[in-house]
């Protein structure tokens, strides 16, 4: 009923296998994005930018990029707060040293740094598999966040050991800095969100993905049937790695402003990205922007309920919302192991059929 | 002897006490892993959760005191009492079974024939669903915890090198009480898993599940044993180290550097545990007071740990006393 497939005929196979093949999805995705561009600009302010927008578009490409490493590629990693520290202390080498070029260049090259670290913290996955290569990743973690803290040329030598994004420009807009405008920020991470999305999707429907399934699925196996492994796991933690760079790079340049390694990228934040893509859905991009969603919007909600209605201290609250996060991951996993986006897909079934259940 | 050697030896002898705690912390993950094939991240929250009932029976706080403060508007903090050490421990185990049993029932049951990655996820909810009930149970701050263990520079050690060698080491009681401690309770598992019915039942079920449940062996009854005996390492491990440090959201990170002590010695080794982290231990101190402190700017104990059990797994990837991982199609 509603979603009605009746006439929706597919003459080719470029029709047939397009990402959106029901013409009723295609056009609520179309909708989605008018939507996203050309409604919401004009109607945020800086509060809906700040807590609830950026956070979700630059969550929503961390999410992508784990998910290519954990969820397409089954190489379980807890580096991420790493990596993304990686993507802001290029951006913010780049953003001083080149203050002429444009932003969409620095964040792309940022993300193009962390490749090559993720690729080289990759490196032992070859020969390290599970839970090893899990700690393995903690490694990065630890190693990148004290290497930041440590080098005074990473974060130029500045007194307090942060780093804060200058005033840069993209096409004579304002992206960086204390006078930015709500709409040209947040314009600026959903050119990225779409982007990231769209790259992601390609490539784990292509030949590059269906390696990395193939090695998730069982990595003996599909060597034999000639993955090289080598490649294909490499390949995922560069791609996992640019992703989660651009994330790195926008939620300090464009989010933040300043950082301070620890903080912003400790091992909480690894975490957090993990349990986005396990409540989304392992293995889905909309599950990525679902799992984002809901880790971004439950401490907003939890707040204005706990804090501004029943008038909870806050760190009760704080401490509830760890009880919830780590209850839901398990209930998750327990009850609906594929996440948010496998209770959406059922709901899609359940819709096409509706009201005639068989 | 010159002075810089003997500097050397006292952290070289610092870095084993050291070693010997994360060892401690070690052991719980090994006892879970060996009897169910899931990796405990919670291990460490549970060292915490322990320390934090531990302190809370003792002082005779009111669990939940803050939510139900907030919620009903009271003000009760204190029973007024204050429970004896010895007791407290012995309540604040009866509280970790409890726990091990609501684990068992709760999670792991439906949880059965998963993916290990799977169930490591599950421990990783479990360690932050922890950690919140803890801090949600009796409180947050930093709180001191005092079981009558010595503290302090032992005297002795001190005043006998000083006059064998010129210089007086300084070895902490609570390290030295720390390292018997440890080395009784692996004593006590290593035992209790051979020579108990409850110990064998536990091997059998940790070398092939279906095999145990077919003669009889009650995998629920076993696995509530298993997380019930880790509980209780952990609240040895949470003692020492609250003791050392005081109770607080850092203890759960020793979890963390059980970790790379664990990759060193082996999953499944429980002398794996011991040696690893003892070299963990002796490495890092090591390596920083050698290398990190002079020549990197310090703090190389975030990291060194594994950085070296990631280089070390490259060339032998089951650990020093792992199983070797047999892989087939």
């Amino acid at each position: 009923m509603f979603y009605r497939e009746a006439g929706d005929f597919n003459t080719s196979y470029a029709q047939d296998q397009q990402t959106f093949p029901i013409k009723f999805d295609r056009y609520r995705y179309y909708l989605v994005l008018f939507v996203a561009v050309f409604v919401i600009p004009f109607m945020v302010n800086d509060y809906w930018v700040n807590s609830l927008f950026l956070p979700f578009l630059i969550y929503a490409i961390a999410a992508i990029g784990l998910n290519i490493l954990v969820g397409y590629c089954g190489q379980v990693s807890l580096g991420t707060g790493g990596f993304m520290a990686v993507g802001a202390y290029a951006c913010y080498k780049l953003m001083t040293a080149m203050p002429e070029v444009s932003m969409f260049i620095h964040v792309l090259l940022a993300g193009g740094i962390t490749a090559a670290v993720g690729a080289l913290f990759g490196l032992p996955s070859l020969r390290i598999k599970g839970f090893y290569l899990a700690v393995a990743t903690l490694a990065a973690q630890f190693f990148l966040v004290w290497l930041f803290n440590r080098v005074p040329w990473f974060y130029n030598y500045s007194a307090s050991g942060q780093i804060s994004a200058p005033e840069r420009d993209t096409f004579g807009i304002l992206i960086t800095g204390p006078n930015t405008e709500a709409w040209a920020t947040y314009m600026f991470c959903l050119i990225f969100t779409v982007g990231s999305a769209l790259v992601a999707r390609n490539l784990t429907r292509g030949s590059v993905g269906r390696k990395w399934m193939a090695i998730r699925d069982m990595d003996i196996a599909a060597e034999i049937i000639g993955v090289n492994p080598l490649r294909a796991k490499l390949t995922a933690f560069a791609v996992s790695s640019f992703f989660i760079g651009v994330s790195g790079a926008l939620f300090f340049a464009i989010y933040l402003g300043a950082v301070e390694v620890g903080e912003a990228f400790g091992i909480t934040k690894s975490f957090l990205v993990l349990f986005m893509i396990i409540i989304g859905g392992l293995g889905s991009i909309f599950g990525s922007f679902a799992g984002a969603a809901f880790l971004v919007l439950l401490p907003v909600l939890l707040k204005i309920v706990g804090v501004d209605w029943l008038g909870w201290p806050t760190d009760i609250v704080a401490h509830l919302q760890l009880v919830i996060v780590g209850g839901l991951i398990v209930i998750f996993l327990i009850a609906e192991p594929h996440g948010l986006a496998q209770l959406w897909r059922v709901a899609k079934e359940k819709l096409r059929l509706w009201p005639f259940p068989h | 002897m010159p002075e810089q050697l003997a500097f050397t030896i006292e952290v070289f002898l610092n870095g084993l006490m050291a070693g010997v705690l994360y060892a401690l912390v070690a052991l719980g993950f090994v006892l879970i892993y060996k009897a169910s094939g899931i990796f405990n991240y919670a291990q460490g929250v549970m060292a915490l959760f322990a320390a934090l009932t531990l302190v809370g029976i003792m002082d005779g706080q009111v669990p939940f005191s803050h939510l139900i403060n907030a919620i009903l508007g009271t003000e009760v903090h204190h029973f007024g009492w204050h429970v004896p050490a010895f007791l407290a421990i012995v309540l604040t185990m009866v509280v970790m079974i409890v726990l091990a049993y609501c684990v068992q029932r709760f999670v792991f049951r439906y949880l059965v024939g998963q993916e290990p990655i799977i169930l490591f996820m599950a421990t990783i909810g479990l360690a932050y669903f922890l950690e919140g009930v803890g801090d949600l149970m009796w409180g947050s701050e930093i709180k001191t915890l005092d079981v009558g263990l010595p503290q302090g520079i032992n005297i002795w050690i001190d005043e006998f090198t000083f006059d064998a060698t010129g210089y007086g080491f300084f070895i902490d009681n609570l390290d030295i009480v720390a390292s018997i401690v440890a080395a009784i309770l692996v004593i006590g598992l290593v035992m209790f898993a051979q020579y108990t019915k409850q110990g064998r039942a536990m091997r059998a079920v940790a070398d092939d599940h279906q095999a145990a449940l077919s003669v009889g062996v009650s995998l629920n009854f076993i696995w509530i044993l298993v997380w019930s005996l880790a509980g209780f390492v952990a609240l040895v491990a949470g003692i020492m180290w609250g003791a050392k440090s005081g109770v607080q959201f850092s203890l759960s990170l020793i979890a963390l550097k059980a970790l790379p002590v664990l990759m060193l010695g082996g999953f499944t080794s429980i002398p794996g545990a011991i040696v690893g982290g003892l070299i963990i231990g002796v490495g890092e101190k090591l390596f920083e007071f050698l290398i990190g402190a002079p020549f990197l700017g310090g703090a190389t104990e975030n990291w060194f740990a594994y950085m070296l059990a990631l280089v070390f797994l490259v060339f032998r990837p089951q650990g020093l006393f792992g199983e070797k991982i047999i892989e087939r199609v």
